[in-house]
């Protein structure tokens, strides 16, 4: 078992185009360091200063990690994490 | 109930137990029916309040235009208002959004312009502050940044469901402007100690995700994460499901942005029942489910419904 990360679209040309990707830590920190050996270049567009980019929005099974612990939010396998650029509503 | 004219019939809106969605009698589940309001929607309450506020400061006076970047409901609302004062609308909207609404506003004598529907509500925020810059004397409200939005809601759905609900534990609601979530949680917060305020934010198909980068994001101006408790992101099969859910078991018309609250409130419910806690969580019905007939919604199987909905702005 594994956490699956769901890329959005803007961030595929690191995954060679796939919508999903395994990868392992148990905190998101590690996660995203995992997922960095495996796709060189993601962590910084998702990453800055270490915290979260501004307009980058990453849910733990649909809940906001901002709400939970940030970049130190404990994660475990079976768990979705998904990234998604923020966007207006209304 | 008697008003000397539509527009003073805004808000004081039913407050609705869901007997057969509670899943106890310690943690019951209350819906705040926005649809009563005179276009249908939350929305006429910070309409009115960002035009009255508008006409105060002396920004709007008579023969004015209004611009607006929306997906629907504060433009319908604004074109209500605009109508009866007297103003001119303009709506910038993004192509991806129901017919219904289009029609309602050229009704209401709004005018519309289309903005691309890669980007959504992003893209139509950016016409309209280009379209803003260009023409000084049009007057743009925009609710995403205009303080008199959540301070609608902290002068009025916040007090009213207090009033209707002195118990109440949760506040549940969906996130788009967050003026709703911003003003309500923002009374709740001074008078009820411990209260949580939890945003249902839509997820949408790809498509309105197609950025270019992403630090083209946006984030209304009105948004201060510290007044929520959390944030949950809901994905259009759950609030399809919910949405009918709603209806079959409470007979509950609403739109799809509906099903996204209901979904967190009722995740929310599930926790207390787990964790032995007494719950009163209200969520809000932001419209009715009648703008939405001819996106599919409620026809067919929930994935042919969701398929109908890929690449469309449904909250």
């Amino acid at each position: 078992m594994a956490i699956e990360v769901r890329i959005p679209t803007i961030l595929r040309n690191y995954t060679d185009g796939a919508k999903a990707v395994n990868a392992e830590g148990a905190t998101l920190e590690e996660l995203i360091s995992n997922l960095e050996s495996a796709h060189p270049g993601i962590k910084d567009r998702l990453v800055d200063q270490g915290a979260l980019r501004r307009f980058v929005n990453v849910y733990l099974n649909d809940e906001d990690v901002r709400f939970l612990g940030g970049l130190g939010t404990p994660v475990s396998d079976g768990d979705t994490v998904t990234v998604l650029p923020a966007v207006a509503g209304g | 109930m008697r008003f000397d004219s539509l527009i003073d019939s805004v808000g004081r809106t039913p407050l609705v137990g869901l007997p057969r969605l509670s899943p106890s009698a310690d943690v019951r589940v209350w819906a705040k029916l926005e649809d009563r309001n005179p276009t249908g929607s939350i929305k006429d309450r910070p309409a009115l309040w960002m035009i009255q506020e508008a006409e105060k400061d002396g920004r709007l006076t008579p023969g004015c235009t209004i611009l607006e970047p929306t997906s629907g409901n504060t433009g319908i609302s604004l074109a209500m208002s605009a109508k009866l004062k007297g103003y001119k609308l303009i709506c910038v909207m993004p192509e991806n959004t129901s017919e219904e609404r289009r029609q309602l506003l050229r009704m209401w004598g709004a005018e519309i312009i289309s903005s691309p529907a890669a980007g959504g509500s992003n893209e139509a925020v950016r016409v309209a502050k280009g379209l803003a810059a260009e023409n000084p004397s049009w007057v743009m409200l925009y609710q995403y940044g205009n303080p008199a939005n959540w301070r609608s809601h902290y002068e009025g759905t916040g007090p009213e469901l207090l009033e209707d609900l002195p118990t109440i534990t949760h506040f549940v609601a969906g996130l788009g402007t967050t003026g709703t979530l911003m003003g309500v949680g923002r009374f709740l917060r001074e008078r009820v100690p411990g209260v949580r305020i939890v945003a249902a934010e839509p997820r949408y198909g790809e498509l309105v995700y197609g950025l270019r980068n992403v630090d083209e994001g946006f984030i209304p101006e009105l948004y201060d994460e510290s007044v929520l408790t959390t944030r949950f992101s809901v994905g259009s099969a759950d609030a399809l499901r919910r949405t009918r859910e709603l209806l079959a078991t409470e007979g509950i018309f609403a739109g799809v942005s509906t099903g996204a609250a209901l979904h967190a409130a009722l995740g929310v419910a599930a926790k207390a029942v787990k964790a032995g806690e007494r719950a009163d969580i209200a969520f809000v019905v932001a419209d009715g489910g009648w703008k939405y007939l001819s996106t599919g919604a409620y026809e067919g199987t929930l994935e042919e419904a969701e398929d109908r909905l890929e690449g469309q702005l449904w909250a």
